[in-house]
């Protein structure tokens, strides 16, 4: 062996030796971090039933689904032909009212604002959807974002009626 | 006054010095060379450190008692105001405490920007500076989290939710901030245990701040250096310790006039109602300390954009030894930048007024103005400023501009003449 092949050889040790001693680190690590996730009691509330049978045309209840407010809304027939009418062009976040409401009459949604998450308050705003208090986000009736910082629509939880009368979520 | 060596006097101190150097430093922090000039805005490092250690000394305290959990977290907060043994006082010292620290933070930090404290050879001062400041708003935050009233509970969701911006893999950050699909009990938990964390870390930060101060020394009112071995220094006690007292009781009064007259005036009355997940209050506000970055998050029309120009806010502020070039470190000598300062002052307190409001018509114009001029400020202005600026003559000494005027060397000698002692002998 030469002199000048010893260096290389001991390059090729440490670097292996460090590759190793950092993906060894890593799985230690990891443990650490992933124990902050969602653990499997919070996991195991993932759905829940609701009965719509007493809810009024016009009429909107609020539900907690994960530690979330779910809104379920019955829409009257205007407030459907307003979702349905508008142009998609004229949408920040562009969704056909029909892909967000499966029965035209029920509309599920997540009552949380996608801007920074409060609670946006009903048939408030310009768009007499949901009006965002914190900082201004519009929604119109099918939930979808129209002004204000909100990047997004109101999301759409899984979701299907069971029965005539109940909602599972989740 | 130069700092002399550390020497034993007794045999056991010799003994206990040459194996562990606690007396040597306890010297060195007595005997610590500080300029003479130092004016008041100089005592709110000592006053910051008695800030700090107030929140670890009533927040162990408030730990005793307090149950971090959904479910008895408001109780146990009025258990403590009700029931325990000077809980009130405690928690009171705590919350206000919290206030008073970011107060000293804000006159300390402005001090730097003024007296440029954080140029050559002070940067590294100036840096940690900025990251004990990060660490106080993390801790501060998750503090305001803990009483688990309605402003706790949408702060914290307003807060966390700036992390689901992030492209990707924002939702799964936020998810694994909160251990859950929303701010919950595994959130509550993990902010608890790092609230106590926390000020233990920034006091560690503060140990490394103040070391990397005595390397160089303080800088002082007149900005430029002074000679160490000189009578343009004094040592650290009694001399400053003094000084630092007086302000530190001065500042108490202010302190305790909010503890005891009006505990709840800068907090927010909403935070007396339990949490509720379903209700937001119809304004939602941070503590005011945080406002001014508030401001900025509203005053950009994007949900990322806010979120970046907020965290750039603070961490321009990281660049700043570079981004103002001038070799002229003090305002007083600096006619362009003396006036661009006050501005900056109150941009930053007008931001704070527009943070509490909400952001519609001339509320968000003005704030949309106060960003724009803050980045401007130390993006464009300082660096040009660096270029082009005249700048007044420098002194030769620190003492040159107290003695420089007509008569003020007499009027000294004549003073100096009526007392005895080491540092006016040289007046004589
Ligand atoms: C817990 C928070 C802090 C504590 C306890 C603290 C403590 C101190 C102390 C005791 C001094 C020496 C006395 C003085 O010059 O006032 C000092 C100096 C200094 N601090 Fe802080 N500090 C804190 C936060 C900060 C922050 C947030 C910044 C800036 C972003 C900062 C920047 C500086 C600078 C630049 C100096 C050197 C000033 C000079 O000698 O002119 N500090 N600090
Ligand atoms: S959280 Fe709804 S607008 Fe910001």
């Amino acid at each position: 062996m030469t002199n000048k092949i010893e260096p290389k050889r001991r390059n090729f040790l440490f670097t292996a030796t460090y590759t190793i001693g950092a993906v060894g680190l890593g799985a230690a690590v990891w443990p650490l971090v992933d124990q902050m996730n969602p653990d499997a009691s919070v996991k195991a509330l993932s759905t829940t039933e609701v009965d719509v049978s007493s809810i009024e045309p016009g009429k909107e209840i609020t539900v907690l689904w994960r530690g979330k407010p779910i809104f379920i809304k019955r829409r009257t027939e205007k407030e459907i032909s307003e979702a349905a009418k508008v142009n998609l062009k004229d949408l920040k976040d562009p969704e056909k009212d029909s892909d967000r409401a499966k029965n035209p009459e029920w509309l599920v949604m997540i009552g949380v604002c996608t801007h920074l998450g409060c609670v946006p308050l009903k048939n408030k705003g310009e768009y007499k959807g949901w009006f965002c208090p914190c900082h201004g986000s519009h929604y119109d009736t099918s939930g979808r974002i129209r002004k204000g910082p909100a990047p997004t629509n109101l999301e759409i939880p899984k979701y299907e009626f069971v029965d005539n009368n109940t909602i599972k979520i989740g | 006054m130069s700092e002399e060596k550390y020497v034993p006097k007794t045999k056991l101190a010799e003994w206990f010095d040459s194996r562990l150097p606690l007396l040597s430093l306890s010297h060195h922090l007595k005997s610590y060379p500080t300029p003479k000039n130092l004016n008041y805005w100089w005592t709110f490092g000592g006053i910051l450190t008695f800030c700090l250690i107030t929140q670890i000394v009533t927040g162990i305290i408030l730990a005793m008692h307090y149950v971090a959990h959904t479910e008895h977290a408001f109780a146990s907060i009025e258990h403590i105001m009700r029931d325990v043994n000077y809980g009130w006082l405690m928690r009171y010292v705590h919350s206000n405490g919290a206030s008073m620290f970011f107060l000293a933070v804000y006159i300390h930090i402005f001090r730097g920007l003024y007296f440029g404290s954080y140029k050559a050879p002070r940067e590294m001062i100036w840096i940690i500076g900025l990251a004990i400041y990060l660490l106080m708003m993390a801790t501060a935050f998750m503090g305001y989290v803990l009483p688990w009233g309605q402003m706790s509970f949408w702060g914290a969701t307003v807060i966390t939710n700036l992390f689901s911006a992030i492209p990707l893999i924002g939702e799964s950050v936020t998810n694994w901030l909160w251990g859950g699909f929303s701010v919950d009990n595994p959130t509550l938990n993990r902010f608890y245990s790092l609230h106590y964390l926390l000020p233990f870390l920034t006091f560690g930060l503060v140990i490394l701040h103040i070391w990397s101060l005595h390397i160089p020394g303080n800088n002082n009112p007149v900005g430029i250096d002074v000679k160490k071995g000189s009578n343009e220094t004094m040592p650290f006690h009694p001399y400053m310790v003094m000084k630092d007292l007086t302000a530190l009781l001065a500042f108490l009064l202010l302190f305790f006039a909010f503890v005891f007259f009006l505990p709840d005036f800068l907090g927010h009355p909403d935070n007396y109602i339990p949490a509720d997940p379903l209700i937001t209050p119809a304004h939602i506000v941070p503590e005011w300390y945080l406002l001014p970055f508030y401001a900025i998050l509203r005053a950009i029309p994007s949900k990322l954009g806010g979120v970046i120009f907020m965290f750039a806010s603070i961490f321009v502020l990281v660049g700043l030894p570079w981004l103002d070039s001038s070799k002229v470190r003090s305002a007083t000598f600096r006619p362009i930048y003396k006036k661009f300062f006050w501005v900056l002052v109150i941009t930053v307190i007008l931001l704070g007024y527009l943070g509490a409001k909400p952001p519609e018509g001339i509320y968000l114009i003005l704030a949309r103005i106060g960003t724009a001029y803050y980045f401007i400020h130390f993006l464009i202005l300082l660096p040009l400023l660096g270029r082009y600026e005249k700048t007044d003559p420098l002194p030769m000494s620190i003492s040159d501009p107290v003695l420089d005027k007509p008569g003020a060397l007499d009027k000294f000698k004549e003073m100096a003449g009526k007392y005895e002692g080491e540092n006016v002998g040289t007046f004589k």
